[in-house]
Parts: C-alpha cells; sequence; structure tokens
C-alpha cells in the first residue's frame, strides 16, 4: 500500500510543474495589461505608467519573472495581491475553508441522495420509479445553476421564510474565526442559536451546489449496477436465496461503486467551478468569486497563486480517490 | 477585541429586532468588497464606502445629497489673492480612533495633514487618484504653521482646489499610527485596520462576508452618527440584495436591477430614493479624421441617433437624455442648451448639404457595464440601425477593457468611441477639462478634440475664484460644446436607492457615494 501511495505521489511532481507554468502564463495571455486596468477609465501619464511597471517587475523578461514566481513558489511565497496588498496565501487560507466547507456538505448531500436513488432507480429498470429518478436527474443536471439558487431563494427564502437569503451565519453573532469552518466555530463560540443559524444558512447553498454531482452520482450509480446486477455471481447469490437488499446493497452496490468513487473524485473539479456561481448568489465568502474578481482586475499573484493552490487541492482529493480504489479492490494495489 | 465583539453582538441583536431603543444598527448590503481601507490606495467607489465615508474625515467635506463642500477637519481658510497660497485653520479637540494596536496620545493636528499628503507625494506606492488628479504637480509645498494651523503652497492657480481636498484620497490619518505600525514593522495594518477620526470606529472585516463599525463616540460633529452600529452584509447579486431587503436582513441596497425598479416602489415595505447620478455617457467621434472633422456632419450623426429608444431599452428608464457634458445635479449646467432633436430626414439633407457620403464608419462598444453605460453592445446596435436610415454600414467593434481604454486614446483611432465619465469631486471642470481640453488629446479626450473658443473658456475658468464668474463661463463653454458636438451626449444614469420603510435622513448622493452619518432607524 505505502509503495502505491508513493508512486502515485510520484505523479504529483510533473502535474505540479506544469500547473505552475500554465498559471504563470495563463494570465499573461489574456488581453489587458494590469496597470491599465487599474487606472480605469481616468487613464495615466506614461511617466506613471513606466514608474508602475518597474515597481510591479512587469519590466523584467518573461523568464526572470517567471523565475522570480517560481523560486517564490518553491519557498512557499505566492506573492502579495496588487489590489488588497495582502499574501495570497493569507487571503487564500481566509477564505478556502469556507468553500471547503460547502463543497464538504455539497457532495456529501450529492452522495447521500443520488447514490441511492441510483440503486433504487437499477433495481426498478424501466419502471415508473426509474423513468421518474433519471428524468429528474436530468432536469436537475441541465438546471442553471444561476436560475436554480434564485429560484429557491425566492420559494424558501422569500415566500416561505424558511431559510436566510445569504451569507453564512445571521448578523447577530460575532466571533472569532478559529477554523474558518462555520460550523466548528459556531460551536465553539459557545453562543446560543449560532450553530442552527450556521445551519441554516447551509442549506439551500447546498442544495444548489449539490444538485449537479447528485444528478452525476444518480445517474453513474444505476449504470453501474445495471452492469454488476446481470454479473454471474449475482444471479448465484440469487439462487443462494439471498435477500434483495444483500444482494444489492452488498454484493451489487460495492462491485458498482469504482466509477461512482471515480465520478465523485471528477466531482470535486466540478464543485469549485460550480462554487464560482454559488458562491456570488449566496454571498458565500469563498475562493471561487475570489478567483474570478481577480481575473476581472488581472490581480497576477492571486490569480497565479490561487491557480496553483486549487490544481493542488484536486490533485489531492484525486490521490486520496486513487487510495480508496486500492481500498475498495485490492486487485488495483497490485496493478 | 472579546469584548468588543460581544457589544457589537448585543447591540445588533436588539437592533435587528427593530424594537430596542438601546442600541441601533444598521444593515447595509452592500455590491462588493472592499479592496482595503486606506482610501488613498484605491479608486473605486465600494472601497471608499468602506473606508473614507464612515471610518475617516477630509478637511473639507461634500454636504452629502450635493456637490457643495462644508468644513471638515479645517474650520476655515484663507487665499492669497493670486491663488497660490492657502492657510487652514484646523478644528480643535478632534478624537482619533483606537483599536487593540494603538491607542492615540494626542488629538488630530497639523501634523496629520502634512503626513496626509506627503506620504502621497513622497513614497512610491498606487496613489493613483492623488496621481490621477495631477495633485503632486500643484502642490508644492505643505508646512504644519502650529498645531492647528497648516500652509498649502500651490504651483499654479487651481480653483478646483478645495473641491480635491473633500476627495477620498484626502481622507485624514494619524501619523502617530503611521509611525506605532511602522515601528511595529506592520505598515499593512493601515490599510487592514484604519484609524480615522469619522463617525464610525472599525470594527472587524470578515473578508467577502461582513464589515463591522461601531458609533465613535467621540465624534466632533454634535448628535452624529445617529446608528450605534453599522454593518456592511456583502451582497453581490442584485436580486439577492432585493430579497434581503424584503426579508429585513438588510436597511438599504445600492444598484438594483432596472427591471426590480418598479416593483419595488410598489412594494410598501421599500421606499425607493431616485436623483441623478454624477455621470455622462457619450459616443465620441474621432474630430480629427474625416468627415468627422466637420461640426455638421457630427450634429447630423446626432440628429440620426434616436436617443429616447435607447434611454427605454439600455437603461430601462434608470436613465435620462444627456444634452450638456455635465449631468444636471452639477453647478453651472446650462439648461438653456437645445439638444440636436432626433430627426434622420433632417439629418440626411444636412449631409447632402455638406456633400458627404459615408458608407461605412466603426463604433466602439465597451466590454464592460457602468451607470453611465450598462450595456454597450446594445446601444451600439441600436445606433448601427439608425444609422443605417443614413445608409451608413456601422461595424460594432470590441476589445477587452485594458486595450479598450488604451486604443481608444489614439489620435488616428478609426472610429467614433462608446464611453464616460463619473465625477470625482462635484467641480464641472473635472468633466470639461478632463474628457474635452486640449491637455487631453491623446489621453481621456477621446473625441481628439483640441477647439481653442472652449478651451480658453474652461483655462480661464480653472483659475478664477469667483463663482459667478466661473459658472457664466463654464455656461458658456456647454454651448460652444453643443454647437461644436464633439460628442453625442447620450445619458445620465438615474441612481435608484431602495430603503426600508424605518430608515430616515438617507440623501442620495450625487458623487454616487454611500454616508451613513445623518441616517437613523425609526423606533
Amino acid at each position: 500500500m505505502i509503495r502505491f501511495f508513493l508512486s502515485r505521489l510520484l505523479t504529483f511532481v510533473p502535474t505540479f510543474i506544469g500547473v505552475t507554468v500554465i498559471s504563470f502564463a495563463f494570465i499573461r495571455v489574456l488581453p489587458g495589461d494590469p496597470i491599465i486596468v487599474m487606472a480605469g477609465e481616468r487613464g495615466m501619464t506614461q511617466e506613471r505608467y513606466d514608474a508602475l511597471v518597474k515597481q510591479y517587475g512587469f519590466d523584467q523578461p518573461m523568464l526572470a519573472q517567471f523565475w522570480d514566481y517560481l523560486t517564490g513558489v518553491l519557498q512557499g511565497d505566492l506573492g502579495q495581491s496588487f489590489v488588497t496588498k495582502r499574501p495570497v496565501w493569507d487571503e487564500f487560507f481566509a477564505l478556502f475553508p469556507a468553500t471547503l466547507e460547502l463543497s464538504i456538505c455539497a457532495i456529501i448531500f450529492a452522495i447521500l441522495i443520488g447514490l441511492p436513488a441510483g440503486v433504487i432507480a437499477a433495481v426498478n429498470r424501466g419502471k415508473f420509479f426509474d423513468r421518474l429518478l433519471m428524468s429528474t436527474a436530468l432536469v436537475g443536471y441541465s438546471m442553471p445553476i444561476f436560475w436554480w439558487a434564485l429560484l429557491l431563494i425566492i420559494v424558501f427564502s422569500g415566500n416561505l421564510g424558511w431559510t436566510p437569503v445569504s451569507g453564512r451565519i445571521d448578523l447577530i453573532y460575532f466571533f472569532d474565526s478559529t477554523t474558518g469552518f462555520m460550523l466548528i466555530d459556531s460551536l465553539l463560540s459557545g453562543q446560543k442559536g449560532a450553530f442552527g443559524s450556521a445551519v441554516r444558512h447551509l442549506i439551500l447553498p447546498t442544495i444548489v451546489l449539490g444538485t449537479i454531482p447528485l444528478a452525476v452520482i444518480a445517474r453513474q450509480t444505476r449504470s453501474a449496477m445495471l452492469e454488476v446486477l446481470s454479473e454471474d455471481y449475482i444471479r448465484t447469490a440469487r439462487a443462494k436465496g439471498l435477500t434483495p437488499f444483500r444482494v444489492n446493497a452488498l454484493h451489487a452496490l460495492r462491485n458498482a461503486l469504482i466509477p461512482v468513487v471515480t465520478v465523485i473524485g471528477l466531482s470535486v473539479g466540478t464543485l469549485l467551478a460550480g462554487a464560482i456561481l454559488t458562491e456570488t448568489i449566496f454571498s458565500w465568502p469563498g475562493i471561487g468569486k475570489w478567483m474570478v474578481d481577480s481575473i476581472f482586475r488581472r490581480d497576477y499573484p492571486v490569480v497565479q497563486g490561487g491557480l496553483l493552490l486549487i490544481a493542488v487541492m484536486v490533485m489531492a482529493v484525486n490521490l486520496t480517490v486513487d487510495l480508496l480504489y486500492g481500498l475498495i479492490n485490492p486487485k488495483i494495489r497490485s496493478r | 477585541m472579546k469584548l468588543k465583539y460581544v457589544l457589537a453582538g448585543a447591540g445588533l441583536v436588539s437592533a435587528l429586532a427593530l424594537s430596542s431603543a438601546m442600541a441601533q444598527t444598521l444593515v447595509y448590503c452592500s455590491e462588493g468588497s472592499p479592496e482595503g481601507f486606506d482610501p488613498a490606495l484605491y479608486t473605486s467607489g465600494t472601497t471608499f464606502d468602506a473606508s473614507s465615508h464612515p471610518v475617516y474625515n477630509q478637511l473639507f467635506e461634500f454636504v452629502t445629497g450635493t456637490t457643495e463642500t462644508q468644513p471638515g477637519l479645517a474650520l476655515s481658510y484663507d487665499a492669497s489673492e493670486d491663488g497660490l497660497v492657502y492657510v487652514f485653520h484646523l478644528r480643535p479637540g478632534v478624537k482619533f480612533h483606537a483599536n487593540d494596536l494603538f491607542t492615540p496620545t494626542r488629538d488630530f493636528n497639523a501634523e496629520d495633514v502634512v503626513h496626509t499628503f506627503m506620504r502621497q507625494i513622497e513614497t512610491e506606492g498606487s496613489w493613483e487618484y492623488f496621481q490621477g488628479m495631477g495633485m503632486p504637480d500643484l502642490i508644492e509645498s505643505i508646512e504644519a504653521v502650529d498645531d492647528l494651523t497648516v500652509k498649502f503652497t500651490l504651483t499654479r492657480p487651481e480653483a478646483p482646489f478645495i473641491a480635491n481636498l473633500a476627495m477620498d484620497f484626502a481622507s485624514i490619518q494619524s501619523k502617530e499610527y503611521f509611525d506605532a505600525m511602522a515601528a511595529a514593522g506592520t505598515p499593512e495594518m493601515i490599510n487592514q485596520a484604519p484609524i480615522g477620526t469619522g463617525p464610525f470606529s472599525f470594527v472587524a472585516y470578515q473578508k467577502d462576508a461582513v464589515i463591522r463599525y461601531e458609533k465613535n463616540a467621540d465624534y466632533w460633529a454634535e448628535g452624529l452618527p445617529k446608528v450605534d452600529n453599522l454593518v456592511f452584509a456583502i451582497t453581490p447579486d442584485a436580486s439577492v440584495r432585493y430579497q434581503k431587503l424584503q426579508a429585513g436582513e438588510c436597511h438599504i441596497m445600492p444598484y438594483p436591477n432596472p427591471a426590480d425598479v418598479q416593483a419595488m416602489k410598489d412594494d410598501s415595505g421599500i421606499n425607493v430614493l431616485e436623483q441623478e447620478g454624477l455621470n455622462v455617457g457619450y459616443l465620441a467621434y474621432n474630430t480629427q479624421q474625416a468627415p468627422f472633422d466637420n461640426p455638421k456632419v457630427r450634429k447630423a450623426l446626432n440628429m440620426a441617433i434616436d436617443k429616447q429608444a435607447i434611454i427605454d431599452v439600455v437603461f430601462q428608464g434608470s436613465g435620462q437624455i444627456a444634452k450638456n457634458p455635465i449631468p444636471p445635479t452639477m453647478w453651472s449646467y446650462n439648461n438653456d442648451v437645445v439638444d440636436d432633436a432626433y430627426d434622420p430626414e433632417a439629418a440626411k439633407a444636412m449631409l447632402e448639404a455638406e456633400g458627404v457620403s459615408i458608407p461605412s464608419m466603426k463604433i466602439w462598444a465597451m466590454p464592460v457595464q457602468r451607470p453611465y453605460n450598462p450595456n454597450a453592445r446594445r446601444m451600439a446596435e441600436l445606433m448601427q440601425s439608425d444609422l443605417a436610415k443614413l445608409g451608413i454600414d456601422v461595424e460594432i467593434v470590441t476589445y477587452d477593457w485594458g486595450e479598450y481604454l488604451e486604443r481608444s486614446k489614439a489620435v488616428d483611432r478609426d472610429g467614433a468611441v462608446l464611453l464616460g465619465w463619473t465625477g470625482d469631486n462635484g467641480d464641472p471642470d473635472n468633466f470639461l477639462a478632463v474628457l474635452l481640453g486640449c491637455d487631453g488629446v491623446g489621453g481621456s479626450n477621446r473625441a481628439q478634440w483640441c477647439h481653442q473658443p472652449f478651451e480658453d473658456l474652461i483655462q480661464k475658468a480653472k483659475t478664477s475664484t469667483d463663482q459667478a464668474e466661473r459658472t457664466r463661463l463654464y455656461q458658456e463653454a456647454q454651448a460652444v460644446f453643443k454647437e461644436q458636438a464633439p460628442w453625442d451626449t447620450i445619458a445620465h444614469s438615474v441612481v435608484f436607492m431602495p430603503v426600508r420603510p424605518e430608515v430616515e435622513g438617507y440623501k442620495v448622493h450625487p458623487l454616487g457615494g454611500h454616508i451613513f452619518t445623518e441616517v437613523g432607524l425609526a423606533e
């Protein structure tokens, strides 16, 4: 298992180098000079422009700029935001827990509903339940996040008043952030009602962000289950007189899980992409909105540093998924 | 800090319940996050709303709701006859805020004023607004005469100088705080934990989520601010801000969707305040290129463009037709100027009379939304169809915003450019000289228009200290502008400000800021 882990870890190295180069090049390929964008309609004199170009190091050759960036990254220094003048590292870790908390809740929501829905659909293949679940999943998959979020806000927050409109916690609760995870911080704060408020604020964003992964997981589980259910050993299990629950849950589902776990791992990328819209609508202070704002402002250090950190997170999740394969199916470890 | 949090939290509980007379909290659903809290480093209104307006004061300040100035941290000034020397008499007994890092040992004095401006002149930094307003070239020296007297010497007479001192970059910083943070090796704290003399002191900022302030109990203006706590709930989406306002999760929201304004007006739980914005959206011809170097051709094109249709379609009612290059809320606005009426037939005849045929032209459409132009592409399409009636085939071009700004400055630019301007200091010079003066050709003067009679008028007005004389000169300049038509003046936006009925004393500020010093909440 350790060898398997190390071999997977080694694949990190070229990916990391690639991501470093791409994150550096990406923002520079976009048209638009960051200094001109900074000045806006007001513009600036040529002398001022030249002074700022020098101040930010844009007068250096591209390779020299890259070298500076690379040596910084290797020393754990991702630079300072042009806009806020704060270290990229600090900004990322101030915001990332919010995105992570929302993403974890969304993926748990998607698994808890998507997996049983897929199994039920497969077991009832071609029947009413199967059709209903799969067409609902298709609708969920095709739903524009923006529209879906606003619809939920209008119905559940506006008309029914069951959930708050946006934010992470009611404004009446005010405490120091210890972990950055509002559910944990609200518990640690000891303030009465804070945890409940944090949970209520999570409901709608979780549903919105989890809808697409839910639909994908449900469809993937269904097709994987259908494949496994036609295997000989399932027929044998049934012939042995095992209960349908044991056949489906223990024999079929376990073997159908590998492609499902792959899909869950891949969903992490989708979650981060989806988080951009979800965070904007629900005023959720996470990294999605931070990255988009930074791209528009041509805030080079934030975009390149943020991309790099996000890529590392996605790689870490994929590594975990690889390790999970090993646990689910020992044959993979020896390959 | 913890105790402060508990107190502020307790204030919020009671205020949001809207039932307690003990502490009142005003919640403002702001549209975005501030870039920082040192206003001199930035140029965006969102940042000023969160920094210069609640936390700081300037020597002179704009009277909320107008473009006129009133004494702030300066009580009065004496100007020399040649307009080169200004001596300011400062307000005594003004206290700076305190925080966990810093407790002031003295009141505000002349040292703070000198520090505020000299750091922007002498040290390297992104002092873009200060630079952009030409302040380093204007100020020759600043001297603390005594604790409560400061002398500014200028390199040239400049009538808008006092208005410039009311701008956000001129927010007065504490020299003592600066020195303390420099000594502690944490100068960045000035931008992260601001200390000012303003109506509210900064309590905490959770990035992209909430900013909290509390009342400055030592504030120098008696009876202000009216609420005990101020909270900015950062809510980037306009539809969500609307929902929060309806649900009572905030009291005031800026920038509603134009499509929602009517529903808000119909809602008895929301009052919609409105005022023309201090801005102008325009189409600038390149007046150095034929046939657009002919004022009659430019006028003909202006007459062919249906501005009312633009207001209806692009602004959806949140705009009004512009006839002058300055907005109607600005002093010296010339209401006698008559706009070129929409008349495609007359326009056609005018072009024929000039013997000019324009088979094709380009119109540049901005890639970004601005209050003065919420949808430039749509606006360009409407113009395209209007000009097609004159037989002109219009090609719409656009670039990335940075490229657009840069390329549109070129003197040999091909095509007319859609752009606009939002005022900085409420002075007509800030529109007329910046956008239409000869110095701006190849830069901010996108029409590349240098017309000597106009230039003489605005230069004379710039150096005069007689307000009545300045008004007359600017009014005359507007008449010259209309006759020469370097732009088609399109629209001024109308700013809508939805507030809950319990909000008292809120005024829409023509300079675009959101100011809560005089705002109270009904019991």
